[in-house]
């Protein structure tokens, strides 16, 4: 359940800077300096996304630890 | 010491840590200013991104000779585990570093394999660091195959050493550094650089230690599967 919403939060500021990107006219900062920014988002979307993951499967395992030291 | 690595391995701060530099590398590496120079351009930002891939691997080997060390005067099974899983992030990360490398030189020096004793050093110790593996795999006692992994752990670190710290410094190399090449420190590394390069090792270093560490709790707990 957890990790469903994070994903929804995750994909809605996808999203929203996505239509940021779309809507807005010429020359603000997203389409600035040949769109590097745009790069710029989306590596950090990606370095966001991996972490959250990573963060995922260290409870995952932590979840798995604490279950097989209370069977022993 | 075995309840202080678990501690560690469950802390959150370093691993708040590393993605914090890490996020932090993926925008600056971007929007920090680089010097302007011919030929290599823009693609000098491949500093935080393909050189730190090495920056990782050398430190998950350090960590390799560690635990190897470890072994051999503790002989507890577990350092030797340590050891194994550090050997195998550093080879993800040397792998990162070759396809990385190999498309930054083709864009700069012309070709993706160049005749250059950094990268065929490199070769070498991917496939030293192979043999590590196959070494152990062609041992089912446990025992003695930590105890050669451990002592074959130590040789392999000291002829990476050779391999890409000193050869490429005695013979002429297109990296930086090396062979009459300027290094990135002397000219190229401004303090603008180095506000991204320093926090982007770290980050990308703590990286690959959070992975190791994970796949060697997995182990455990496949251990304690297995034992049950």
């Amino acid at each position: 359940m957890k990790n469903k919403s994070l994903l929804f939060t995750l994909l809605f500021v996808i999203m929203n800077i996505a239509a940021q990107a779309q809507n807005v006219e010429m020359a603000d900062t997203m389409r600035s300096n040949g769109k590097i920014y745009v790069v710029v988002v989306v590596a950090a979307v990606v370095s966001t996304v991996l972490s959250i993951y990573m963060i995922s499967i260290d409870k995952k395992v932590a979840q798995l630890e604490k279950k097989i030291n209370e069977k022993k | 010491m075995t309840s202080n690595n678990k501690t560690i391995a469950r802390a959150w701060w370093w691993k708040a840590l590393a993605i914090a530099m890490l996020i932090y590398t993926f925008i600056m590496g971007f929007l920090g200013t680089v010097p302007a120079m011919p030929i290599i351009n823009e693609s000098i930002r491949n500093l935080y991104f393909h050189v730190t891939m090495w920056m990782g691997m050398i430190t998950l080997m350090f960590i390799n000779v560690i635990y190897s060390i470890k072994y051999l005067r503790s002989g507890k099974l577990y350092d030797d585990l340590v050891g194994e899983e550090s050997a195998r992030m550093a080879m993800v990360f040397a792998g990162a570093g070759l396809v990385t490398g190999m498309i930054w030189a083709n864009f700069t020096w012309g070709a993706p394999w160049v005749n250059d004793p950094q990268l065929n050093g490199t070769a070498a110790t991917m496939l030293i660091y192979a043999a590590y593996f196959i070494l152990r795999n062609a041992i089912t006692d446990e025992i003695k195959r930590a105890r050669i992994g451990s002592v074959y752990g130590i040789f392999a670190f000291v002829m990476m050493f050779v391999f890409i710290m000193i050869i490429p410094k005695m013979n002429d190399s297109l990296h930086p550094g090396k062979g009459g090449n300027p290094g990135f420190n002397k000219y190229d590394l401004d303090s603008n650089m180095r506000m991204v390069f320093y926090p982007a090792v770290i980050g990308w270093t703590l990286l690959g230690v959070w992975m190791m560490s994970l796949r060697v709790r997995l182990r455990k707990i496949e251990e304690k599967i297995h034992n049950a």
